[in-house]
């Protein structure tokens, strides 16, 4: 047990949506929404780094996604990553779960030997929890889904508990093999302060695309971005054009205009509002 | 044309899960005006015990793989299976619940034959696609349920998509079909269980909202476990059943396995009670057909007072001992 490699991605707070964020003509108001590190993708870092505690492993976050999303790579640093690598090209846009996890897979194999992905189960702007097992199946290694917790972990093996629909599984495999973890499973850590200010001190050199250099020149640091041509990828797989499900149509959810009754607020209200109940009551009874 | 749907098993009770149920009729709604075909696939050791409910809601064939190897659940044989099945029976369409189950495999399936999976559709139907003749629009709540997204997969054949238990209704019965159970003999690898089942352990009793007629709800506004009681205190006066958003379930006020909305459970009951719900579009997607809705809620802005029946403006503490207790004398007296 040697390498763990963490997937990762920046999302919108969906979870945080207020009036605002929708606009009058019930579009998504995006500007409105921050960007943050995708929550179970940080219970997956948290898994890594714990095994780092007890291993020594080492611990290497990649994310796929525009540049912007270096924030939640430095946050990786911050928390304990040891090496991470932004995934970025303006050729990967538009990517559905399956191209998306054709680059994913093949920036894996690009950084090498490694014995465990781990993943968030899902991310919360799709939702879909395909990205996981896709990028499994196409490194064709071995994955267990839902994590809950980790059970124990030695050189060879690791001992996990899956949360099934209606029971949950121990179950131990050997390695490579990549897993996706729920929010169950730990409490991620927050950034090591002392951290911070190394990275903020250093001068550290990574060798970064051209087109992404001026992106970066305003930070202190830079983190390593791969390219469509690092990856050598094959660009009929990425994007819009390596999706094989399109967008056909979008239709933003307008509130309906209910027939509201409001009840004051005072014990006559209630006692109307309970009568109404109780109406109902007897019709469901 | 022909939709291949995943049956899955109930493991404690034997029977097919409710998914597999309403995949079933909705396969057969979308296949009828095409004389299409319907065709179940299970894969374990043994049948769920009431599969003759599949052909009542229009089923054509169910196939089953048996091997009592696959009683456990291990994802890499289910997919090599499933594909294998999936190239010899060559449907247009294939539906999974999106369980834990359904929703690991199918995207196992996607990846290796290299074709489009929708997640948690919503609605299913067919139509014609400029000129790649009839296929399947799945619309699905996408950016947190923000908006509504109608996916196609116009050039990849089989077209797969995921449905959450309780999203698509049952008929009334109709079209019984003749029970046609099938088998399927490949030789499973070696190489496709790596996983060792060590131990299966018992969750606490799912709790099913769905049976509820009334659903007592509560969300951040409740503010703590200790308020959420009184929840439960008007749910055993009125017979109801418990539920909370998923503010409340991450606030840690309530269990995960009664969340309602995009993430949690889809919930129809005849009455719908909110307490402390501001009614988030995530939210609102998982209770919004309830028959009535009422809202408690100190902020007069919140978006669930849109789409309730009936309101108050005020804290949930003062008004649900009021509720009780005259609940309490009208039972009574």
């Amino acid at each position: 047990m040697k390498k763990i490699v963490v997937l990762a991605k920046q999302v919108p707070d969906t979870t945080n949506i207020t009036g605002e964020t929708m606009k009058e003509d019930g579009t998504v108001n995006r500007a409105a929404l921050p960007a943050i590190f995708n929550p179970e993708d940080l219970n997956a870092l948290e898994m890594a780094l714990s095994i780092k505690d007890r291993t020594g492993a080492e611990v290497t976050v990649i994310s796929m996604g525009p540049p912007k999303a270096v924030e939640i790579l430095k946050h990786s640093l911050y928390m304990g990553a040891d090496f991470v690598y932004l995934i970025s090209d303006r050729k990967f846009a538009g990517a559905d779960t399956l191209a998306t996890s054709y680059v994913l897979a093949e920036a894996i194999k690009y950084l090498g030997d490694f014995d465990l992905v781990l993943a968030g189960r899902q991310a919360i702007d799709g939702d879909t929890a395909q990205v996981g097992p896709q990028v499994a199946d196409k490194l064709g290694i071995n994955i267990i889904s839902y994590i809950k917790k980790l059970v124990d972990i030695d050189e060879n093996r690791i001992t996990v508990e899956r949360d099934g629909d209606f029971q949950s599984e121990v179950i131990r495999s050997s390695f490579p093999l990549l897993l996706t973890v729920t929010n169950d499973a730990n409490i991620p850590r927050y950034p090591n302060a002392l951290k911070m200010l190394r990275y903020f001190r250093s001068d550290l050199q990574f060798n970064i695309s051209e087109e992404n250099t001026d992106q970066f020149k305003e930070n202190r640091w830079v983190i390593p971005t791969l390219s469509i041509n690092d990856l050598k990828l094959d660009p009929a797989k990425c994007g819009l054009s390596g999706s094989p499900t399109k967008v056909h149509k979008i239709k933003s959810i307008v509130l309906k205009g209910g027939d509201l009754k409001i009840f004051e607020n005072n014990k006559g209200g209630v006692m109307e509002l309970v009568k109404e109940i109780i109406k109902d009551y007897a019709e469901v009874n | 044309m022909k939709t291949l749907i995943f049956i899955e098993k109930n493991p404690l009770s034997g029977l097919l899960r409710d998914v597999s149920v309403e995949l079933s009729a909705k396969a057969f709604q979308l296949m009828e005006p095409y004389n299409g075909e319907v065709v179940g696939i299970f894969t374990g050791d043994k049948l769920p015990e009431n599969t003759d409910i599949l052909f009542s809601y229009g089923m054509d064939r169910l196939i089953h793989y048996n091997n009592s190897s696959l009683s456990n659940f291990y994802s890499v044989a289910y997919k090599n299976i499933l594909e294998k099945m999936i190239l010899k029976e060559d449907p247009d369409f294939v539906l999974f619940g999106a369980t834990n189950m359904g929703r690991e495999v199918a995207p196992l399936i996607s990846s290796s034959l290299q074709t489009g999976l929708t997640a948690d559709c919503t609605q299913l139907y067919i139509d014609d696609f400029k000129n790649n003749g009839k296929i399947l629009y799945q619309v699905r709540p996408a950016f947190g349920g923000n908006i509504l997204a109608t996916i196609v997969s116009p050039d990849q054949r089989p077209a797969m998509s995921t449905v959450r238990e309780g999203v698509m209704r049952l008929p009334e019965k109709q079209n019984k079909k003749k029970e046609k159970i099938e088998s399927f003999d490949i030789v499973p690898e070696d190489l496709w269980f790596k996983d060792e089942f060590l131990e299966i352990l018992k969750k606490e009793k799912k709790v099913n909202l769905n049976k509820s007629n009334i659903i007592i709800a509560g969300g951040a506004g409740v503010g703590s476990k200790e308020n959420f009681k009184l929840l439960f205190d008007l749910a055993e006066a009125l017979g109801a059943e418990v539920g909370g958003s998923r503010a409340a379930v991450d606030s840690g006020f309530i269990d995960k396995s009664r969340q309602i909305g995009q993430t949690g459970a889809v919930v129809r009951p005849k009455l719908y009670i909110s307490f402390g719900i501001s009614g988030s579009i995530q939210h609102r997607a998982g209770m919004e057909e309830s028959g009535k809705i009422i809202a408690v809620n100190t902020d007069v802005n919140a978006p669930i007072f849109d789409i309730s029946h009936f309101g108050i403006v005020e804290d949930m503490k003062v008004v649900i001992p009021v509720m009780i207790r005259y609940l309490k004398e009208d039972i009574n007296g």
